[in-house]
């Protein structure tokens, strides 16, 4: 049986905007300036603290933008449980600073006693769905709320695998009712190091559950045989060939909330609102996926 | 293959790139694991790098990676929030062989570990002067009020001179001025938004332990004159309030406002 969550687009408290990361080096600026963006996102777990900073900023930040929650360590993908006081902690930021989105990622960080502090792989099987599908569960129903899952970037895939990414995401948004946090950057990431079809990825992933699209830089690398390996390195600009994804994603889905993520190689806020800008005048512009020089595959 | 190899795999790149792993072109798995193996290890080298700055500065960065890269294989974070990572960091420098021409170095990571978990600790309104002196005033018997700390207020007692080390990589004083061979205890504490680094005078670092620990004025003060005859309580007093180390005082069974 489905478990009835509400089917409200996670993204409704969104605005259709593009907005940034709170970074530590911008709190002040941001306060003071108060740009003119849609919204602000942190990481859940770098405010699981008791005070001093980090609460001061975002209290008085959140008085003056929606905020999106996205959480880094809640390890969705574990074969363990799901860290119950974990929830707690959450769910504590929840009440605190009502934020309107919360999003986790489709991935693992933790086993055991260890936290990995990376977004780790899982195989796309019949077992991780069921236990992925169960722990989405959980989190909406401890959190009251619809919750975001973000693709990853990946840079292996599974022998057990039985079904592709896309499918897998899918399954777990039909059967949780979860909404999608589509990272272009990740589907151009994982695309190039897994030799698929980025826009054919993207025409089987159920759009009308997307409330919130990630932007976001990469860094090239190779693999053995010399293949282009790319990076999900959130630590340059946004690449054009992810600008190109971005349009012909909102060509389907309309304007949607989308962030702009750094978290290395922090430039400067004004640098970070200027691709932010960019982001909005493309989800403002007048529909026209040809523009952007890409085809639909067959869909 | 379960998630717990996959997990060795990944702290320990001797170990074999696990079995049932592919690449869509046919390609070694290995270098491909390579990219979650780095993540791993230089994402907590740059948590460790970031709480210890100081520490980096004195050995220099190529070091210090080094350093880390085996600290965070031997001490992965227990926690999912990394401002809580590195409480093993400062012994695993004192046990760290090729630092020790460095002696001081351990000292100096406690006290930039205290510095985050004081610019993270709670929050709490300063006890102000006038509620002491109205607590001071009371006829009560002052030897057994209690001063509670801030819950961001911690001592870092060293042999060395920690204080102007640290303080000299903030660009107050010069390095070649400091004997680092003198003693220095440090108090560290959140004022308002700015975590503090202030060295205490003789017989203080025992007279703040003592609050701690629940010691009433008279105990902490004869603690700390046991230890340094020079202890001068008003002034350590002045000092603690001046720099919203305190929040209350209070005697067992009541409370001053």
């Amino acid at each position: 049986m489905l478990p009835a969550v509400p089917k409200v687009r996670s993204g409704a408290g969104l605005p259709a905007r593009s907005g940034v990361g709170l970074k530590p080096e911008h709190f002040r600026d941001a306060l003071e300036t108060r740009p003119d963006i849609g919204f602000f996102e942190v990481h859940a777990e770098n405010y699981m603290v008791d005070g001093g900073p980090f609460h001061h900023f975002l209290g008085r930040i959140r008085e003056h933008y929606p905020l999106s929650l996205h959480g880094v360590g809640l390890s969705i993908g574990a074969e363990g449980p799901l860290d119950e006081g974990h929830l707690d902690r959450l769910d504590a930021l929840m009440k605190r600073y009502q934020p309107a989105s919360f999003s986790e990622h489709l991935a693992w960080s933790s086993h055991g006693e260890v936290f990995f502090n990376d977004l780790l792989p899982v195989p796309y099987d019949r077992a991780t769905l069921y236990r992925v599908c169960d722990h989405v569960d959980r989190v909406q129903e401890r959190l009251r709320r619809q919750m975001l899952l973000e693709n990853p970037s990946t840079y292996l895939e599974f022998e057990a695998s039985t079904m592709d990414e896309a499918a897998f995401l899918t399954e777990v948004i039909r059967r949780t009712g979860c909404g999608l946090l589509l990272d272009v950057n990740n589907v151009h990431v994982s695309c190039v190091n897994h030799g698929r079809d980025a826009l054919a990825y993207i025409s089987s992933l159920p759009l009308d559950a997307v409330g919130e699209i990630h932007l976001a830089g990469f860094a090239t690398d190779r693999d053995a045989v010399g293949a282009p390996l790319l990076i999900d390195s959130h630590g340059a600009p946004v690449d054009e060939a992810v600008w190109s994804l971005y349009a012909a994603v909102l060509a389907r889905t309309g304007p949607t909330p989308t962030l702009l993520e750094r978290d290395n190689d922090v430039p400067s806020l004004a640098t970070l609102l200027a691709e932010a800008q960019r982001a909005e005048d493309l989800m403002l512009a007048p529909s026209e996926p040809e523009r952007c020089g890409i085809a639909w595959g067959g869909s | 293959m379960t998630q717990a190899t996959f997990a060795a795999a990944l702290l320990t790149p001797d170990l074999p790139c696990p079995a049932g792993l592919r690449a869509w072109n046919g390609s070694d798995p290995t270098a491909r694991l390579a990219v979650y193996r780095n993540n791993v290890v230089s994402s907590l080298i740059g948590a460790v790098a970031h709480t210890f700055p100081v520490t980096q500065e004195l050995v220099g960065e190529a070091f210090f990676r080094a350093m880390a890269s085996v600290f965070v294989r031997q001490h992965p974070p227990r926690s999912r929030v990394l401002a809580h990572y590195g409480a093993e960091f400062a012994d695993f420098v004192d046990g760290f062989e090729p630092a020790r021409a460095v002696p001081y170095l351990a000292d100096v990571a406690r006290l930039e570990r205290a510095r985050v978990l004081a610019h993270h600790a709670s929050d709490a309104d300063p006890l102000t002067a006038e509620t002491l002196g109205v607590a001071m005033s009371s006829g009560e018997d002052l030897g057994a009020l209690q001063l509670v700390c801030h819950p961001s207020t911690s001592v870092v007692l060293s042999g060395y001179a920690i204080v102007s080390v640290w303080a000299a990589h903030q660009g107050d004083g010069d390095l070649s001025d400091i004997d680092p061979a003198v003693p220095e205890s440090a108090l560290v504490v959140r004022l308002g938004l700015d975590v503090l680094v202030l060295r205490l005078p003789p017989g203080a670092a025992r007279f703040v332990i003592a609050l701690q620990t629940g010691a009433g004025l008279a105990d902490a003060s004869a603690l700390a004159a046991g230890e340094a005859a020079d202890f001068e309580l008003p002034k350590v007093l002045a000092l603690l309030l001046g720099h919203g180390a305190l929040i209350s005082v209070q005697l067992p069974g009541s409370h001053f406002q």
